[in-house]
C-alpha cells in the first residue's frame, strides 16, 4: 500500500532460469548455437576437404551406416542435398515423408523416432514445419538429430552453407575462422523475416563472426524485438538504403504457407522490396545476391537478377551438398568435434 | 463421526485476527471449541494430533481447478484430483465447467457433487456462463446456483461479445454469483502458443500478445462500471500482464466490485522458462515478460490481487510429449501451491504468513461466498491445514496424488510441508511419516 514502502523492498530475488540440456547427443545440429566458433571452423574446412577427397576414399568413411531422412514438409534442395551428401560419404539413407507413411494415420514424432531408431537408424536429419520439433525428436530419441529445419525456428545448415558461400568470395582462401572473419561485411536478410527459420539461423550465426546483419521488410514480416535476438542485429527498413549498406543481400521468399491470416498488399510489397536490376545496379553493384531458394521469380526478386552475374543461388546450392557433408559426417563420427568430448580418434586419419 | 484435537500448534486465522499458540477441537465436522494450549474442556475421547511447531490454519481454498470429469477422466478424476488438492492442504476447490459435456446444467452441477465421485475434499462447481461455453445464450444462473455452482465462467473461452458480457454480468448480480472472465481476445491470439516477444521470435513461435488479456479486461471494467447500479462481481481468472493489472487497480479506486487471482507460475516464471521448448511451460494465459511478472508480484504484495489460484490443469503424459505448438495448454498446481507461495512469497519477499494464507483461503472464501469457510472461528467448517512451515522438501511430480505429471517445478525447492488436512472434520491427507 505505502509506495515508499515498496520501492525500499530489495528487488526480489527470483528462481533461477532454465538450464539447457541440449543437445543430449554431441554429434547433433539442432541450432547454430551448438557449434562453437571452432565448430563452424571445422565443418567449413572439412567441407573443403570432403569435397575434394577422391569419391572412393570418402565414400569409405561412413560405409553402410544408417541415416534416416524424416521430411515432414516438401523440400527439393535440403532433402536432396542431405541425400546426395550421406550417399556421397557411403551411408544407406532411407526417406520417410509424412504423406507416404504412418504419420498419415496419427503416429507422433516421437513414436516414428523411436521406431526409426528400432529399425537401426543412426542419426535422423528432421524437416518439420512446427517450431522446434528437433529438439523434441532428440530428446526422445538421443540421437544425432540434424535440425534440417523446424517450423519458423531454425535451419542451421543453410546458415553454414551461406557462410560458406559468403567466405569464399569475400575471404578466399581463409583457412580459420574467428570473431573477426566477416568485420566489416554488412548482410542484408531482406522480407519475410518473421516466419524464416533461414533469417534467424543466419542472424545467430553470421555476428558471431564479426558481420553485421540488417534486417529489412515491412513491420508486419519484421517485429521490431526481431533485433534482441542476438548482438549484431539491426533493423533498415528502408530497402535502398539496406542495400547501399550491403556487401550481401539476402532475399528471402514471403512463405504463403505461415500467414496464418496476416493480409499483405503483395503489389506494394513488390514495390518497397522487390529486388531489381536497376536498384542493385544503383545501390549495391558489387553485392553478392543470396537466396535460400525456393525463388519466387517476379516476387521477391526478378529473374534477372536471380540469373545475373551477382547472384550466389546456385553455388549456395552447390555448398549446400559439402556443408552437409561434413554436417552428416559429424553427427555419426568423432570428426568436427572437439578432441576432448571424443576420445576415439584416427578413423579419418 | 469421531471428534479431532489438535493440540500444541501454531493458529493462524487471519480473518479472525487470531496469531497464536492454541488448541482445536473439531467435532460432527465444525469447530468446536478454541483455547489456549492444554485448555480444551471438550477433547476427551477424540482423536489427538500432534501439531507442537506446526501452523494450525483455515483449509486452503483453490478457486481455479480442472477436474476433468466428466469426460476426460484418463487426465485426471474429481477422486484424484481432489486427492492432489489434499495433499496440498486444500480443503475446497472450485471446479471450472470446461469438462465433456460442459457444466451448464444443475444436473450435471449436482453430479460432480454427488458422494459417488469420491471426493477427497469439497468440490465447489463453477458453472458454465453461456450454454455449452459458446458465448452466445446466458444460461440459467439461479437454477445453477441452487444446484450448488458458486460462480459462472467460460473459462478457457473468453465471452467475446459486449452484449453477452453484459447479460452475463446482469444475471449474475441478480443471482448473486460472480462472473470469472478468461480473459482473451482470441481475436489477437490465433495460433499463439506462447507470450508475444523478444522470446516468441527468437523461437519462432506464435505468441499472444500481452493486449489480448489487458483488452478483454478493460472492456469488462467498462461494462461494470455501466452496470454501477447493480453492483456485478467481476472476476478476472489468471491474471497475467501488468496491463490487466493496472485496469483492476484503477476500478478497484472507482469503487468497481473487480477482483482477481494469479497463479503461481505467473509469479514465479516468464516465457524464458519454455527453454527450448518445454511444454510444460505451455499455458494459458502463458509465462509473460519479466515486467509483466513484475507487476503482478507488486500487485500481490500490495494487496490488488485478491487470491492466488492455482489454474491446476491436468494432461496425459503422452499429450505434453508432443511438438510445442501442438501440446495442450495447463499444468498441475495444487501439490505445489502451499510450497511455492510459502517459500517465494513468504520466504523471499518477506510476505507476512497470515497474508499469503489469506490469499490461498480467507479471501476465495469471500469471493466465491463460501460462508463459514477460509476461517477457523468456533462454528465455522472444521477445515484444517496443519503445516510444517519450516520444512524444505523438493517436489517430485511422481510422487503426487494427482493422476498428471504435467509440471514444470520438477525439482525446485518447496517450503512448507502438510502435515495433515482435515475436511470437515475428516482426516482428507495425512502425511506419512
Amino acid at each position: 500500500m505505502n509506495p515508499a514502502q515498496s520501492t525500499a523492498r530489495r528487488k526480489p530475488a527470483t528462481p533461477p532460469p532454465p538450464v539447457s540440456v541440449f543437445p543430449f547427443n554431441s554429434g547433433s545440429l539442432l541450432s547454430v548455437s551448438d557449434l562453437t566458433l571452432e565448430g563452424v571452423g571445422r565443418v567449413l574446412t572439412r567441407a573443403t576437404e570432403l569435397e575434394q577427397m577422391s569419391p572412393l576414399r570418402r565414400g569409405s568413411i561412413l560405409a553402410k551406416r544408417r541415416l534416416a531422412l524424416l521430411f515432414y514438409e516438401s523440400s527439393t534442395r535440403t532433402r536432396t542435398s542431405f541425400e546426395l551428401a550421406a550417399k556421397a560419404l557411403g551411408a544407406d539413407t532411407t526417406l520417410v515423408s509424412s504423406l507416404s507413411s504412418s504419420i498419415e494415420k496419427g503416429e507422433s514424432l516421437k513414436d516414428t523416432g523411436l521406431t526409426l531408431r528400432a529399425l537401426g537408424a543412426e542419426g535422423i536429419i528432421l524437416r518439420h514445419p512446427s517450431s522446434g520439433a528437433a529438439w523434441l525428436l532428440e530428446a526422445s530419441t538421443r540421437l544425432p538429430v540434424i535440425n534440417a529445419g523446424d517450423g519458423m525456428h531454425e535451419h542451421p545448415t543453410q546458415a553454414l552453407l551461406d557462410l560458406r558461400t559468403l567466405v569464399m568470395h569475400l575471404r578466399p582462401g581463409l583457412r580459420e575462422v574467428n570473431d573477426q572473419t566477416l568485420a566489416g561485411v554488412t548482410v542484408s536478410i531482406v522480407g519475410d523475416v518473421l516466419h524464416s527459420r533461414v533469417a534467424r539461423s543466419n542472424m545467430l550465426l553470421l555476428p558471431r563472426l564479426g558481420a553485421r546483419v540488417l534486417l529489412c521488410g515491412p513491420k508486419e514480416l519484421l517485429p521490431d524485438m526481431a533485433t534482441s535476438s542476438g548482438p549484431g542485429i539491426e533493423i533498415e527498413r528502408d530497402f535502398e538504403t539496406a542495400l547501399r549498406a550491403s556487401t550481401a543481400v539476402m532475399m528471402l521468399r514471403i512463405q504463403a504457407e505461415r500467414l496464418a491470416g496476416l493480409k499483405l498488399d503483395l503489389n506494394d510489397y513488390k514495390g518497397k522490396y522487390q529486388l531489381t536490376g536497376q536498384l542493385l545496379a544503383t545501390h549495391a553493384p558489387k553485392a553478392l545476391v543470396l537466396h535460400p531458394g525456393p525463388i519466387i521469380r517476379g516476387m521477391e526478386i526478378t529473374a534477372g537478377v536471380a540469373d545475373g552475374p551477382q547472384s550466389m543461388i546456385l553455388e549456395q546450392v552447390m555448398h549446400g551438398v559439402a556443408i552437409r557433408m561434413a554436417v552428416v559426417e559429424r553427427a555419426l563420427t568423432s570428426a568436427g568435434r572437439p578432441a576432448a568430448q571424443e576420445p576415439k580418434k584416427g578413423d579419418l586419419a | 463421526m469421531t471428534a479431532i484435537a489438535i493440540l500444541g500448534g501454531h493458529l493462524m486465522d487471519p480473518s479472525a485476527g487470531v496469531d497464536a499458540k492454541k488448541d482445536l477441537l473439531l467435532k460432527d465436522g465444525r469447530v468446536a471449541e478454541i483455547a489456549g494450549p492444554g485448555k480444551l474442556k471438550g477433547a476427551a475421547g477424540a482423536e489427538k494430533l500432534d501439531a507442537s511447531g506446526l501452523i494450525v490454519a483455515p483449509g486452503l481454498i483453490d478457486m481455479h481447478v480442472h477436474l476433468r470429469e466428466p469426460g476426460q477422466e484418463y487426465k485426471e478424476t474429481i477422486a484424484t484430483g481432489t486427492a492432489a488438492a489434499a495433499a496440498g492442504g486444500f480443503t475446497a476447490v472450485a471446479a471450472m465447467p470446461n469438462t465433456t459435456p460442459v457444466n451448464d446444467s444443475p444436473e450435471l452441477t449436482r453430479w460432480m457433487q454427488a458422494p459417488e465421485r469420491g471426493a477427497a475434499v469439497r468440490v465447489f462447481p463453477i458453472a458454465a456462463a453461456t450454454r455449452g461455453s459458446k458465448g452466445e445464450a446466458i444460461n440459467d444462473y439461479a437454477a445453477l446456483r441452487a444446484a450448488g455452482a458458486v460462480a459462472v465462467s467460460d473459462d478457457g473461452h473468453p465471452i467475446l461479445k459486449d452484449n453477452v458480457m453484459r447479460e452475463a454480468l446482469t444475471a449474475a448480480a441478480r443471482g448473486g454469483l460472480c462472473v470469472i472472465q478468461h480473459a482473451e481476445d482470441t481475436r489477437l491470439s490465433q495460433g499463439a502458443s506462447m507470450n508475444l516477444g523478444a522470446v516468441s521470435f527468437k523461437l519462432g513461435l506464435r505468441g499472444m500478445p500481452s493486449e489480448a488479456e489487458s483488452s478483454i479486461v478493460e472492456r469488462d471494467i467498462r461494462l461494470v462500471a455501466e452496470l454501477r447500479d447493480l453492483h456485478p462481481h467481476l472476476h478476472v481468472a489468471h491474471l497475467s500482464t501488468a496491463a490487466a493489472l493496472t485496469a483492476v487497480r484503477q476500478a478497484r479506486r472507482n469503487g468497481l466490485r473487480v477482483t482477481c487471482e494469479v497463479a503461481p507460475h505467473h509469479f514465479l516464471m516468464t516465457d524464458e522458462h519454455v527453454g527450448l521448448y518445454d511444454t510444460h511451460a505451455r499455458m494459458n494465459p502463458p509465462l509473460r515478460a519479466t515486467a509483466d511478472r513484475e507487476a503482478v508480484i507488486e500487485g500481490i504484495l500490495d494487496g490488488v490481487v485478491d487470491a492466488i489460484a492455482t489454474d491446476h490443469a491436468p494432461h496425459a503424459m503422452h499429450e505434453k510429449e508432443v511438438e510445442f505448438e501442438y501440446a495442450p495448454n495447463g499444468i498441475i498446481g495444487l501439490e505445489t501451491a502451499l510450497g511455492l507461495s510459502m517459500r517465494w512469497l513468504h520466504g523471499e519477499w518477506k510476505m507476512p504468513l497470515g497474508r499469503v494464507l489469506s490469499l490461498l483461503s480467507a479471501q476465495p472464501a469471500a469471493l466465491l461466498g463460501l460462508k463459514g469457510r477460509g476461517t477457523l472461528a468456533a462454528g465455522s467448517f472444521a477445515d484444517v491445514v496443519v503445516f510444517d512451515p519450516r520444512a524444505e522438501w523438493v517436489y517430485r511430480a511422481m510422487e503426487g496424488k494427482s493422476k498428471a505429471k504435467n509440471t514444470p517445478f520438477e525439482g525446485w525447492t518447496m517450503q512448507g510441508r502438510v502435515r495433515w488436512t482435515i475436511c470437515e472434520g475428516r482426516i482428507a491427507y495425512a502425511a506419512a511419516m
